[in-house]
């Protein structure tokens, strides 16, 4: 094992940033800052309430990495190494699982664990036990 | 203004995941990669993320109730089942394929060209598929985020 590109304190401040957005959306609007879940609900059928709020909540994360070069004069850090097969296997098992299972990294791993829930708890360590073990497959025994 | 929240929870989120290197599925992979190129910055985003969402629940639940709505909604269900473990397995295969999960990958979607929207409408399908197969439409039973 060799620790790389190891970055303490913005990786601390940016928990931060993402723990303070999902508590204000839980102070202001009393929901869980689930963003597979927000996703989910623009699939048919949408009631246009659920539409507004889920749009302006993804708008939202998508305009921070719009502004972001503008107001910090630094670009967004941003690397994608995998191959087309990859990406659309990783999409459709990301989309799938995520609402098989209910949640994804935010909904389980931020808000659940925030919760002190016994189910989102079991669904993190099991989706990050899988998550390395494809790394480990992909990077030491596929040689990526 | 309860519209209004969900978009600044949106920024704050994006810029938390902009900040941490979240967004970036090269780091993503590197902190996956323990016995490799092991970044472990992630997990510190991670933690903090959770120690300041668990503080920032304790003050919210403090009041009645929401600012904008009448009540708190949060998921009820305590059991672990299959469907949880089998998803979360597959969610997480995804997540170390490619190092996206889906907030990086639709925030990713001015920045990441082909490669983020093949992923992103990939996950799309991913959750049509989930949903056909879970009711025979695409309604699905529940609608709790978590």
């Amino acid at each position: 094992m060799t620790i790389v590109e190891f970055t303490p304190v913005p990786a601390l401040a940016g928990g931060v940033l993402i723990g303070l957005a999902a508590t204000l959306m839980m102070a202001t609007v009393g929901r869980i800052a689930g963003i597979s879940g927000y996703l989910a609900r623009l699939i048919p059928p949408v009631t246009a309430g659920d539409a507004a709020q889920s749009l302006l909540f993804l708008g939202g994360l998508v305009a921070a990495v719009v502004a972001w070069p503008f107001a910090t004069g630094q670009p967004v850090a941003h690397s994608v190494t995998s191959s087309p097969v990859a990406l659309v296997a990783g999409g459709l098992l990301v989309g799938f699982g995520s609402v098989v299972g209910n949640g994804c990294t935010s909904g389980h791993g931020v808000c659940g664990l925030a919760r002190f829930s016994v189910r989102s708890l079991a669904a993190v360590v099991v989706f990050m036990s899988t998550a390395a073990a494809t790394v480990f497959v992909a990077r030491h025994i596929l040689g990526g | 203004m309860a519209l209004v929240s969900f978009f600044i929870s949106g920024l704050l989120f994006g810029a938390g995941l902009i900040v941490s290197g979240l967004a970036n599925p090269a780091k993503v992979q590197n902190f996956l990669d323990v016995a490799g190129t092991w970044d472990p910055s992630l997990a510190l985003t991670m933690g903090a993320a959770v120690a300041t969402t668990a503080i920032g629940y304790r003050f919210a639940w403090a009041r009645k109730g929401p600012v904008f709505a009448e009540r708190f909604q949060l998921p009820s269900r305590t059991d672990i089942d299959a469907r949880l473990v089998a998803g979360a397995a597959l969610f997480g295969i995804g997540w170390g394929l490619v190092g996206y999960c889906p907030g990086p990958a639709l925030a990713a979607l001015p920045i990441g060209g082909v490669a983020t929207a093949t992923f992103v409408a990939a996950m799309i399908g991913g959750m049509l598929v989930a949903r056909f197969a879970a009711t025979g439409t695409s309604t699905l039973p529940s609608r709790a985020a978590t």
